[in-house]
Order: structure tokens, then C-alpha cells, then sequence
């Protein structure tokens, strides 16, 4: 289905990421954002607030961030697409009705743009260390969908993409952003309506008395329905049958939660978007995603001027993970370089996967800024000179690391 | 390819700079232009940048390795940003807030009392408008039509005309500095 010309405002804008966001929301046909502003995701709360009324869509400042979440699962089954947006603590506020939003298999679409955490962190610069949170903050079993743009072009492009694939699946998708990405301004391009396509409302047509709300059809996701449409509906958070009623039932339980873990595991070759650039006779492969892979262009620039065959691979969808692929390439590259504003997370899954087929060598950072891509570059050359497989992975010793903290903490005997 | 910085503190419009100058490039010059922006938590006052890169090319690598030209509006932000120059870079800054010191390398240096001209046009607040009008007088990194363009969606409507004298005035200054330099260089 193409998008409606009247959510659409199209035109050549020059604007940061947040912005671009939202208006790639409103493009979504997005009609209902609840939030309270946080830095540094408060533009896109702007864009919405400024251009929402023009296409019909609403935005209320909620009390806290969870009344917001709350409210747009609430409103996600009214009908409408929905959106919240946060930061930092925000994010972990909104963790609990993640998990509810799972379990209830509500289409919704969270925008983190990251900053410098643990806490109030650094609020006005950025980070990626919650990249794992967007995989398991809220309790319990569940597989979502995290998406790391790294333009504003991209946070118009993804945003569009994340509504699309939390109506296919019926899940709460995570544009897991940064503040780099977000307060970056470059130019970007909206296209006419007949240029974008959206996936609308998997909604149940049949007979009313035949309606299940939870029952899954061959993909494993189950038709919609709208409350107060007439249809039978019963939601809850308790773990719950075809009807919604709560079932105890330890193997009801088992086969529920595979369920909602493998409709997006099972699915996830129509879901995961990966950028390769020269992997395929790569010695090291640069992973990253977000800031971090537009920051790695310039360390895979040194060190091919140094002769050394650097491949790169963006995950585009950092969740779910791309373990086939990621198994492929560690059979033909001796090392992956894993760059992110972290002390170490994704390149957890990059090692996994790795599974003793290549070394793993992690590039930290503490947050608050974006890696000297000098650092990266050494990091590359490291990996290459290493001859045999390590176990475990290897973290580099930034510059920063060495002059803030003389290499690492020790303990003192 | 230009990189550049424009450094100053909060309420000066350094973030706002970077981005009329971003949206000329990118918009009017079909150049490709990468903002950003660094600041504190405090909404006037703090230390505060934007980093633009201006290239014929596509953005790959978005920050500074090495600025060409530091446009400095406050001391502290001239005494952050000078060590990152190129040699060759050019400094643009506003003779009343900044003190440069020894120049080093071929930087050139080239003075504005931009606050000063924003002051006598009736607000201070167009003092950023100054500097970019000299920036692109100086400079040529961005075209003057374009930023001509670029000045009536960066600005509030009614501030419009004023920000286009500011503009005209550091613009035209600008261009007399450049004559000087030409003329102390032919005799």
C-alpha cells in the first residue's frame, strides 16, 4: 500500500535526524505520539508537535514516560499507528510496557535516540550502551525488532520501515538511534506518496464469531482487530490463550512464549538489512551500526592505505542478529573489528556467532563521543597480525584508554 | 572539501550557523554538507560548536580530522578549537571576544567586530549573521546566492529583514578585507 500524500511532506529539507524521524513517522500515516521530551530527543518531539496537526496525527505530553508508552499500546489498539520517543533514562522507565506491548503483540514503534549513560549519564552526547537493553530491558521471553540508522536520511528512511514491520509483525520496533545520528543535519530527500510504501493494519475480516485475537496465522502472527469494533476482544499480560484468556498451564505457556520468540526468529531473513562492503576477500571485517559505522569509514580508510584487506558490515537491523551470515564470513575472514560506544555488547553476539572461526577484537568507548577512528585503524592492524585464534575475544586499548585510565584498572594486591 | 568549525557559546547561534551554512551547501550549492553539533546542558551560555563538512562528494566520515577554517565568536572556544587547524586553515573570529595569539603555520587570520556591526543594526542576536556573511565573503566555500536562499527558512520571518542587512554587512566587509589583502599584496 502507498502512504497517504497528505501525511507526506515532501520536499528537500536540510534538517537533523530527529526531525527526520518524525516526519518519517507521519509519513507511516503515524496519527498518535505520546511522550515527555528528553534530550537529545527532543526535536523529533518538535517535528511531530509542529507538522502533526497539519496531517491529522496527534501528540499529547504525557506525565512521565510511562503513562507514554502506556498510552500509545493503549492507542495501538484503537487502531492507529503510534510512536513514542525517549532517551536514557526515559528508555528504562518505558522497559516494563516493552514487554507488555510483546506479549499483547502490539505494532508500535520506539525512537531511542541513545545518549552517554548509566542514569542521567551524559545527557546531551551520545552513546550506544543500550543496544542490549533494546534486546531483553523488559522481563521475560520475547524477540523484538532494533533498527540503528546512521543519516537523517536514513531516520526518515527507517522510521517508515520500523511502522512497516511492527504491522507485520506485530511487535514494538526500536529505532535504536544515537545523539550523534539524532542532532546530525544533513539534507534529506522526502519523495512524493506513490514512492512509499506502508504496511497497513493486519486486520480480521471474517465472521465476528469466529474472531481470536491471539491466533496466528502461517507466518505466526495473528490478524488485529480494533476495540470497540464489535469484535470479541480480551487483553491481558498474563500469559494468555487464542481468546486472550489467562492460561497457567506450563506447556500452554511454553508453546505461547515460542510463539511470540519465533515469529520473529523464524522470520528474521525477511527482516534483517545488512551493508557489505568487500567481505567476501576480507582479512578483518569492520562490524558496526549507528554512528559508529559512518565514524569506521575513516579507520578502514588508514588501514587499507596500509595494504590490509578490510571488509565492512553495517547491521542495519541489529536485532534480530544475523548469526548465518555472521558464521559464514568468520569461516573466510581471520578477525572481526567491533567498534561501539560500549564497553562490549553486540560484539558479544559477534563472537558468538564467530564461534572460534576468527578472532574477535572489540574497540570501546566510554560514551560521550565517537571513537578516534585512528584507534579503529590499529585495531584492524592488531587483528591481522595476529596468527592464531584467541579465546574469547580481545578488547584494543584505545588512546583514550591508555591516557585517561594508563590502560585499565587494576585491582591492588 | 571544507571542514569547518564554528565555535562560541550558547545563545551566539553557533549550532544555528552551521546549519544556514550546511543548508546553502547542501540545498543551493548541490554540494553535499554534514552538521554537527556539540553542547552542555545549559541553554545559554555553555560551551558550545558545530562541526560542517562541505564536500562535492557524499559525507562518508562526518567530523573534522583538520579544520580548514575556525570560525571563533568567544575565547574560550577559540582556545578549544585553534590546535585542531591546518596549517594552511584560515581563522575568521570577532575582534571584541577573541584575542588570537601568535599565528602559527600560513593560518590567516582575518578580524570582524561582528557583535559590534549586530549591536549598531539594532540586536546583537544577528551577530552570527554578520560573521556568515564575512565567512562567505572570505571564504567562497558557499556561494552568496545561496546563502541569500538559505537565510529566509533559518530565520523567524520577522527577523527576516534584519538578518539579511546583518548578512549584507559582514558580507560586504568581508569583501573590502579581501580588496585590502589583494591591494597590500600588489604593492
Amino acid at each position: 500500500m502507498k502512504a497517504n500524500p497528505k501525511d507526506v511532506l515532501t520536499g528537500i529539507y536540510y534538517i537533523d535526524g530527529d526531525v527526520a524521524s518524525g516526519y518519517g513517522a507521519l509519513a507511516a500515516g503515524c496519527k498518535f505520539v505520546a511522550g515527555y521530551p528528553i534530550t537529545p530527543s527532543t526535536e523529533a518531539f518538535e517535528a511531530v508537535c509542529r507538522r502533526g496537526p497539519q496531517v491529522g496525527a496527534v501528540f499529547i505530553q504525557m506525565e512521565d514516560e510511562l503513562g507514554s508508552i502506556s498510552a500509545i499500546v493503549g492507542a495501538a489498539w484503537s487502531g492507529v499507528k503510534t510512536m513514542t520517543i525517549t532517551s536514557g533514562p526515559g528508555y528504562s522507565l518505558m522497559q516494563e510496557c516493552i514487554g507488555f506491548g510483546a506479549m499483547l503483540e502490539t505494532p508500535f514503534v520506539l525512537l531511542n535516540i541513545q545518549r552517554g549513560g548509566p542514569s542521567t549519564g551524559v545527557p546531551t552526547k551520545t552513546g550506544q550502551a543500550d543496544i542490549m537493553q533494546s534486546r531483553w530491558g523488559s522481563h521475560g521471553d520475547y524477540e523484538l525488532i532494533a533498527l540503528a540508522p546512521d543519516s537523517p536520511q536514513e531516520m526518515f528512511d527507517y522510521t517508515i520501515k520500523a511502522f512497516n514491520l511492527a504491522e507485520k509483525y506485530r511487535c514494538p520496533v526500536m529505532i535504536m538511534s544515537d545523539e550523534c545520528v539524532g542532532h546530525m543535519t544533513e539534507k534529506v530527500v522526502i519523495p512524493e506518496a506513490d514512492g512509499i510504501e506502508v504496511e497497513p493494519r493486519r486486520l480480521y475480516t471474517g465472521p465476528a464469531e469466529d474472531y481470536l485475537p491471539f491466533k496466528p496465522e502461517p507466518d505466526l502472527v495473528p490478524k488485529m482487530a480494533k476495540a470497540g469494533d464489535g469484535l470479541r476482544l480480551y487483553i491481558t499480560g498474563l500469559v494468555h490463550d487464542e481468546r486472550g484468556y489467562p492460561v497457567e498451564d506450563s506447556a500452554y505457556k511454553s508453546k505461547y512464549v515460542r510463539r511470540l520468540v519465533d515469529k520473529i526468529r523464524l522470520n528474521r531473513n525477511n527482516i534483517i538489512e545488512l551493508r557489505e562492503e568487500g567481505t567476501d576477500d576480507a582479512d578483518v571485517i569492520v562490524v558496526s551500526y549507528g554512528i559508529s559505522s559512518r565514524v569506521a569509514v575513516k579507520g578502514v580508510e588508514i588501514a587499507r592505505e596500509k595494504g590490509i584487506k578490510v571488509g565492512t558490515l553495517r547491521l542495519v537491523t541489529v536485532w534480530p542478529f544475523p548469526d548465518d551470515r555472521m558464521s559464514e564470513l568468520a569461516k573466510k575472514a581471520r578477525a572481526f573489528v567491533v567498534p561501539e560506544i560500549n564497553y562490549g555488547q553486540v560484539v558479544y553476539d559477534v563472537a558468538r556467532c564467530a564461534h572460534g572461526d576468527a578472532n574477535v577484537v572489540l574497540v570501546p568507548h566510554g560514551g560521550a563521543g565517537v571513537h578516534n577512528p585512528n584507534d579503529i585503524a590499529d585495531a584492524i592492524e592488531m587483528a591481522v597480525r595476529e596468527e592464531k585464534k584467541i579465546e574469547g575475544l580481545v578488547e584494543f586499548k584505545t588512546r583514550l584508554q591508555k591516557s585517561v585510565f594508563e590502560g585499565g584498572f587494576k585491582l591492588k594486591e | 572539501m571544507a571542514e569547518i568549525r564554528f565555535a562560541g557559546y550558547g545563545g551566539q547561534g553557533i549550532i544555528r550557523s552551521g546549519i544556514i551554512a550546511g543548508r546553502a551547501a547542501s540545498i543551493y550549492d548541490n554540494k553535499h554538507a554534514t552538521m554537527s553539533q556539540s553542547f552542555g546542558p545549559e541553554a545559554r551560555g555553555g560551551a558550545c560548536s558545530s562541526q560542517l563538512v562541505v564536500s562535492e562528494s557524499k559525507v562518508l566520515y562526518p567530523y573534522i580530522t583538520e579544520s580548514d577554517i575556525l570560525v571563533a565568536m568567544s575565547q574560550a572556544g577559540y582556545d578549544k578549537f585553534e590546535p585542531e587547524m591546518s596549517e594552511q586553515g584560515r581563522l575568521l573570529y570577532d575582534e571584541d571576544l577573541v584575542k588570537p595569539k601568535q599565528s602559527r603555520g600560513h593560518i590567516a587570520a582575518h578580524a570582524i567586530p561582528a557583535t559590534r556591526f549586530a549591536e549598531e543594526l539594532g540586536h546583537k542576536i544577528v551577530a552570527n549573521v554578520v560573521m556568515l556573511g564575512f565567512f562567505t565573503a572570505i571564504t567562497g566555500v558557499v556561494s552568496y546566492d545561496a546563502m541569500k536562499k538559505a537565510l529566509p527558512e533559518s530565520v523567524p520571518e520577522k527577523a527576516l529583514e534584519l538578518n539579511l542587512k546583518a548578512f549584507d554587512r559582514g558580507y560586504n566587509y568581508g569583501l573590502e578585507a579581501v580588496k585590502r589583502q589583494g591591494d597590500s599584496q600588489k604593492n
